[in-house]
C-alpha cells in the first residue's frame, strides 16, 4: 500500500514545541538534519520501501481559469495560504500501521540542539489503480 | 563501444531509402536486442550485425505498414550496398536533432537516442520521468522534425546549447550524462573542427576534472573555493587546456572559448588564493561583449570583481544586475560578508536559500546563513 508523507512549511496542527527556521541553527544543527532526512530516504531504499520524495520551492502561485479568451488569473505568488506544503515521500508499505512508525521517525529528525524536531507530517494513503473483484 | 556505431547505422538505412524517423525506431530495436544478446553472443562484426537487424525491423515495421494501407513495398528486401557512409552522416544527425524547431527537452532526447545510441529507457531515468512519457517526447520530436531532409546543416550553436544542456544534467541513474556529453562533444569537435566545439568540449573537461571535489560527505555543496584540488583530475585539465589553448589560437573567440578560459584559469591556480581573477574579470568583460551584456555573465563578473579589486567594488559591480535573478541574493550575500556586513550576508543567505532552485544549493545556502549567523553573534558578543 502506498502512503503519501507530507511535510508542510505551515499549516496543520499546532507545533510540539516552536523552533527557530533554519538559517538560525548552526551549521553543525543543519548537517545533521540533511543527513538524518538523507539516511532515513536510504533506509527504506535499503528495505524496498521507498517509492518517490521531492522537496518544493516556497515560492509559486494559485491559478485558475478565467473564461475563454482570456489568460489565466494568477493568485501569488506568495500566496497569504494558511497551508504551505515544503516536499513529500511516497512509500510503499505492508500496513497503516508501518507508515505511521515511519512518519513517526521521519518526525524525529533533529533539530536544535540535537533534539527531536516533533515536527507534524501528514500521512494520507494512496487510493489504488486496480479495484479487487468482490463477490 | 556499441553506442558509438548508432549514428553510423541510422546513416547507412537512411542511405537505403528508410526516412530518418523510421531509421531511427529501428536502429532503436536492434539496439535494444544487441544489448540483450551480445553479452551471451557477441558478433564477430558488431557493426554489421547492428545494419542487418535494423534493416530487418525497418523491413518488418515498413510491410506492416503497407499490408495495413493495402499498399506494395517499393523496398528490395535486398538493398543495393550504396555508397559508404562517412563521417558526415554523424554531424548531420547532430544537426538535424538539435533542430531549433524542437523545445530543448526534445532536442535532449533525440540527440542522446539517434546521436549518442542510448536507449529510451536509460533516458528517461536520467531525466527521472516515466518511459512512456520519454517515448512520447521522442516520438513527437520525430514527427516535428519529418520531411526535413538530413542533409541540411543547422546551426551549430543549436547543438552546441543542446550538449552543454546534457552536460549540466550531470549524474543520476545508471547512465552518466556528463560523461556522455563529453563524449559526444569531443566527437562533434573532431569532426566539425569549430573553434566554438573545442571551446565546448575544453569547458566541459576542465568543468568534469573537478567532479570529485565538488561534493562532500551526504552529497554537500563544497563551492570552488574550498574543493580540494589535490582530488582534480589534472589528466582532463591538461587535456581541457591543450583543446583550448588550439581553439584560441585559431582567433575565432566565442562564448565557450572564454568560459573554458575562466575555467583553465581556475585550475590553473594551486590554492583557491592564488586565482588570478584580475585575469579572469578580462575575460568576463570579454564575455560580456560577446553576449550582448548577457545578466548571468554580469552577476558572475561581480563575484570576480569582489575577488580582484575588494568587495567593494564587487558591490559597485552588482549595482544594476537584476535582483531577480535566480543566484543574484547568493552573489550579493557572499560580497557583504567579504565586507563585513554579517547581519545583511546572513539575511541575504536565508533569502537565497529560499530562492534556491536545487536541494544541495538550498541546503549549501542555509547552511551558509547559519554559519554566518553564528560570527555575527560571536562578533557581537565579545
Amino acid at each position: 500500500m502506498k502512503y503519501l508523507l507530507l511535510k508542510h512549511y505551515r499549516g496543520g496542527p499546532e507545533p510540539e514545541a516552536p523552533w527557530p527556521p533554519m538559517d538560525r541553527w548552526t551549521p553543525e544543527e543543519v548537517d545533521a538534519h540533511v543527513r538524518y532526512m538523507q539516511d532515513f530516504a536510504a533506509r527504506l531504499q535499503e528495505s524496498g520501501e521507498f517509492v518517490d520524495s521531492q522537496a518544493l520551492a516556497p515560492g509559486g502561485a494559485f491559478v485558475r481559469y478565467d473564461g475563454e479568451g482570456r489568460p489565466p488569473v494568477t493568485d501569488g505568488p506568495f500566496a497569504e495560504t494558511k497551508d504551505l506544503i515544503a516536499g513529500w515521500m511516497v512509500i510503499d508499505v505492508e500496513s497503516w500501521d508501518r507508515a505511521v512508525r515511519l512518519a513517526g521517525e521521519l518526525s524525529a529528525a533533529p533539530g536544535p540542539g540535537g533534539k527531536p524536531l516533533h515536527e507534524w507530517l501528514e500521512v494520507r494513503p494512496f487510493l489504488s489503480e486496480s479495484s479487487a473483484e468482490t463477490e | 563501444m556499441l553506442r558509438d556505431l548508432v549514428p553510423a547505422v541510422i546513416g547507412i538505412l537512411v542511405r537505403r531509402g528508410a526516412d530518418f524517423a523510421s531509421a531511427e525506431d529501428a536502429v532503436q530495436e536492434a539496439l535494444i536486442r544487441a544489448l540483450q544478446t551480445w553479452p551471451d553472443d557477441p558478433p564477430r562484426d558488431p557493426k554489421a550485425w547492428l545494419v542487418a537487424a535494423a534493416w530487418r525491423k525497418f523491413l518488418d515495421a515498413a510491410r506492416a505498414e503497407a499490408s495495413r494501407r493495402g499498399r506494395e513495398l517499393a523496398l528490395d528486401a535486398e538493398p543495393p550496398p550504396g555508397p559508404a557512409p562517412g563521417t558526415d552522416d554523424t554531424l548531420r544527425l547532430y544537426f538535424l536533432c538539435a533542430h531549433p524547431a524542437l523545445p530543448h527537452s526534445s532536442a535532449v532526447a533525440l540527440t542522446l537516442r539517434a546521436v549518442g545510441g542510448l536507449t529510451t529507457r536509460q533516458i528517461a531515468a536520467a531525466y527521472l520521468v516515466p518511459e512512456a512519457t520519454m517515448a512520447q517526447r521522442i516520438s513527437r520530436a520525430k514527427r516535428k522534425i519529418a520531411g526535413l531532409p538530413l542533409d541540411r546543416s543547422g546551426d551549430p550553436a543549436t547543438v552546441l546549447r543542446v550538449l552543454y544542456l546534457v552536460f549540466n544534467e550531470g549524474y543520476s541513474g545508471d547512465v552518466d550524462l556528463a560523461a556522455e556529453a563529453v563524449r559526444l562533444t569531443r566527437q562533434l569537435n573532431a569532426l566539425t573542427g569549430d573553434p566554438e566545439a573545442a571551446g565546448l568540449l575544453a569547458l566541459m573537461l576542465l568543468h568534469h576534472a573537478r567532479r570529485a571535489s565538488r561534493t562532500g560527505p551526504g552529497g554537500r555543496l563544497v563551492p570552488l573555493q574550498a574543493q580540494d584540488r589535490s582530488r582534480w583530475d589534472t589528466g582532463l585539465i591538461a587535456e581541457g587546456v591543450t583543446v583550448l589553448q588550439e581553439a584560441l589560437a585559431r582567433d575565432r573567440l566565442g562564448e565557450y572559448q572564454a568560459q573554458a578560459a575562466i575555467a583553465a584559469l581556475h585550475a590553473d591556480a594551486p590554492t583557491a588564493a592564488e586565482t588570478d581573477w584580475v585575469q579572469i574579470v578580462e575575460w568576463y568583460d570579454e564575455l560580456l561583449r560577446l553576449t550582448g551584456g548577457s545578466p548571468v555573465v554580469r552577476l558572475n563578473r561581480a563575484v570576480a570583481v569582489g575577488e580582484a579589486d575588494g568587495a567593494r567594488a564587487g558591490l559597485a559591480a552588482l549595482d544594476g544586475v537584476d535582483p531577480a535573478l535566480p543566484r543574484y541574493r547568493a552573489v550579493a550575500a557572499y560580497l557583504h560578508e567579504r565586507d563585513g556586513d554579517l547581519e545583511r550576508a546572513a539575511g541575504l543567505y536565508a533569502e537565497a536559500a529560499r530562492a534556491a532552485p536545487s536541494v544541495p544549493e538550498r541546503d549549501h545556502l542555509t547552511r551558509e546563513a547559519a554559519r554566518v549567523r553564528q560570527l555575527h553573534k560571536g562578533s557581537t558578543t565579545t
